[in-house]
């Protein structure tokens, strides 16, 4: 059953006079982990400062379960936020800062003391009571800051870049700490991030933002396989972005060459963006090769070898797990299913 | 790296000239009579003024609790304001005290005397005239206009340092303005509001000019009394160190009883 907690429409922010939030529309599935994801100044946060009451809309509506909530202070929500600085109380000790919420709803002693324990047990602090904060690492101040949150227990988590101070094998961890919390507590968590893995990881459901406006929304998958234009492909792995030009349906020219494909739809002889991943370009022998071109760079990633390569014009980055000598000459093979075709975005 | 102990020295001859040899004269005067031997009758000469002693501190209270209760919120509404704003904010509060203490004070008398301004414009309007000076209100008046800011500076600095994400954070977990302000503002400034208390109540306590130019002779205050011993007809610097050195050990022992207070407030809030 789905059932949408948050809508957001028409949502417009300006300050100074200037458009930060174009006319955003959305909504955030109940229990759902949603993902924000853009590039820095895009608008995640302020988006979500919308939703915690602390940002104002020039225009447009924000419902809870269908009712406006746009004028309700932020006390009065029932979200709570994981602040990107953590914003621990200085001047508490980490069990008076997670017992802060309890205790302005004045509930009894014992079940403040309960419930307090059962999330320093969530985020695995049990024994830092007393502890101040300034004794604490930064991931331990972000487990504090979510257990303060969660022991509210909020329909919905929301939380600003919560891992971004984080280094990257903490982050890893606290990545399938989150996702577990999210499933067993089954509370929609809203989560900005501009780090592209750790959105495609999380989510059940990623929102693609730049510029203040909602570039594509869609699961993971949707948003890997079929990014709906070239800058989400490019945002969301490695992409190589060629300018091509649709001369009918299922036929695209680019590189200086006809290529069969999957699209159609498009204008005749309309310019498109062709976007090609780096994992499906199959490297070949030179005469097998419907491309061809000069490696000009590999680097060993791990997994497998990034190579750079020049051919008709363009650098292409190709991902494989054999790598070639750099000078040496390559063909390149692409499948039709591989070539996806976008309408060029307007701003370019 | 440690700097050698000579640099000290300065400083150290400073702090002999100008503070110990002082208090030792003070403590040295108090405790002997003319011909120089040793008494506790300066000391007990004091009861005779215990009501004005006793005056001074009523009035510095009342005036360092209202400069408080000004300076608080307008401290915080300073240092929630844009950083152009907040420097705006802070220097017109400044203005007042780069004119001469006296020069202020004397502006009040014109303000507030029976034909004073005051009362001339309420006279427009067929109001008055009414008694503004030469009472213990205007006194207090004196005392809150001319060391306000000294209660707004040091709240003001810590309460810019109170992140703007900390207030978020406690308005998020369900404080209202009230919660807000006891839970979270009032316990961080703690450190401001001692420091300004002291800062307003130790020149109130012992100001002399303000009661005389506003009091108009009936509100004397423990200043006065000690200024006359020293320059007055009545000269007698062996009762005015005395009363000196009483009042300042009533001033460090009312200070160190609400510093005592402060920090349990941090434990209790
Ligand atoms: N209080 C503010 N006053 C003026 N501009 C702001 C304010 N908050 C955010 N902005 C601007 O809005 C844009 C979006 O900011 P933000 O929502 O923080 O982006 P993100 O979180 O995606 O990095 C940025 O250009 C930022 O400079
Ligand atoms: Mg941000």
């Amino acid at each position: 059953m789905e059932n949408t907690i948050i809508s957001l429409r028409n949502a417009v922010v300006e300050y100074d006079g200037e458009q930060i939030l174009k006319n955003i529309s959305l909504d955030i599935i109940d229990k759902q982990f949603v993902t924000l994801l853009g590039p820095s100044g895009c608008g995640k946060t302020t988006t979500l400062r919308i939703i915690g009451g602390f940002a104002e809309m020039a225009s447009g509506e924000l419902l809870f379960n269908g009712v406006s909530i746009k004028n309700l202070p932020p006390h009065k929500r029932q979200v709570n936020t994981v602040f990107q600085k953590y914003a621990l109380f200085p001047h508490l000790n980490i069990y008076e800062n997670i017992a802060f919420g309890l205790r302005i709803q004045k509930l009894p002693e014992d079940e403040i003391r309960e419930r307090v324990g059962e999330m320093l047990e969530l985020v695995n602090m049990r024994g830092y009571e007393k502890r101040s904060i300034h004794s604490l690492s930064g991931g331990q101040q972000q487990r504090i800051a979510i257990a303060r949150a969660l022991v509210n227990r909020p329909k919905v988590l929301l939380l600003d870049e919560p891992l971004g101070a984080l280094d990257l094998k903490l982050r890893k961890d606290m990545q399938i700490e989150l996702k577990r919390m999210q499933q067993d507590l089954e509370i929609t968590f809203i989560y900005v991030t501009h780090d592209q893995e750790e959105a495609l990881t999380m989510s059940d459901t990623v929102v693609v933002m730049r510029d203040g406006m909602i570039q594509q929304i869609g699961t993971p998958q949707d948003i890997y396989n079929e990014p709906i234009n070239a800058f989400v492909a490019d945002f969301i792995g490695e992409s190589n972005i060629i300018d091509g030009i649709m001369r009918r349906d299922f036929l695209v020219e680019f590189a200086g060459k006809e290529f069969v494909c999957v699209d159609k739809g498009f204008g005749k002889d309309e310019l498109v963006d062709v976007v090609i991943r780096p994992e499906d370009i199959k490297v070949v022998p030179q005469q097998e090769g419907a491309i061809v071109g000069v490696v000009q760079d590999v680097i060993f990633k791990g997994v497998h070898y990034e190579m750079t390569v020049d051919a008709l014009g363009y650098n292409w980055i190709i991902h494989s797990t054999r790598s070639e000598e750099p000078g040496s000459i390559i063909g390149m093979n692409v499948t039709p299913e591989d070539i996806h075709i976008m309408h060029k975005s307007e701003d370019e | 790296m440690k700097a050698p102990k000579s640099l000290a020295i300065p400083y150290a001859v400073w702090v002999l000239i100008f503070t110990v040899v002082p208090l030792g004269l003070v403590v040295g005067f108090a405790m002997t009579d003319q011909d120089g031997s040793l008494t506790l009758e300066n000391i007990f000469a004091m009861s005779e003024y215990m009501s004005v002693l006793f005056r001074s501190i009523l009035f510095a209270i009342i005036a360092t609790v209202i400069c408080l209760l000004i300076a608080f919120p307008a401290s915080y509404i300073i240092s929630r304001a844009s950083a152009i704003n907040q420097s705006t904010l802070v220097v017109l509060l400044m203005v007042p005290m780069w004119i001469n203490f006296l020069l202020r004070t004397y502006a009040w008398m014109t303000l507030l005397e029976q034909n004073g301004l005051i009362n001339r414009l309420l006279g427009l309007i067929g109001l008055g005239p009414y008694n503004l000076i030469n009472n213990s209100g205007a006194v207090i008046l004196g005392m809150v206009y001319n060391y306000l800011p000294f209660m707004i500076l040091p709240l003001y600095s810590v309460m810019v340092k109170i992140d703007q994400s900390i207030i978020e954070a406690a308005q998020d977990l369900g404080s209202n303005k009230l919660r807000l302000v006891r839970k979270v503002i009032l316990p961080l400034s703690m450190p401001g509001i001692s420091t300004g208390v002291i800062a307003v109540f130790v020149p109130s306590v012992s100001t002399f000019i303000i009661s005389r130019m506003l009091g108009g002779g009936t509100n004397d205050l423990i200043g006065d009394i000690i200024e006359m011993q020293f320059s007055g007809n009545s000269y007698n610097p062996h009762l005015g160190s005395a009363m000196a050195l009483v009042l300042m050990i009533i001033v460090l022992f009312m200070m160190s009883l609400f510093n005592q207070f402060g920090s349990e407030e941090d434990v209790i809030l």
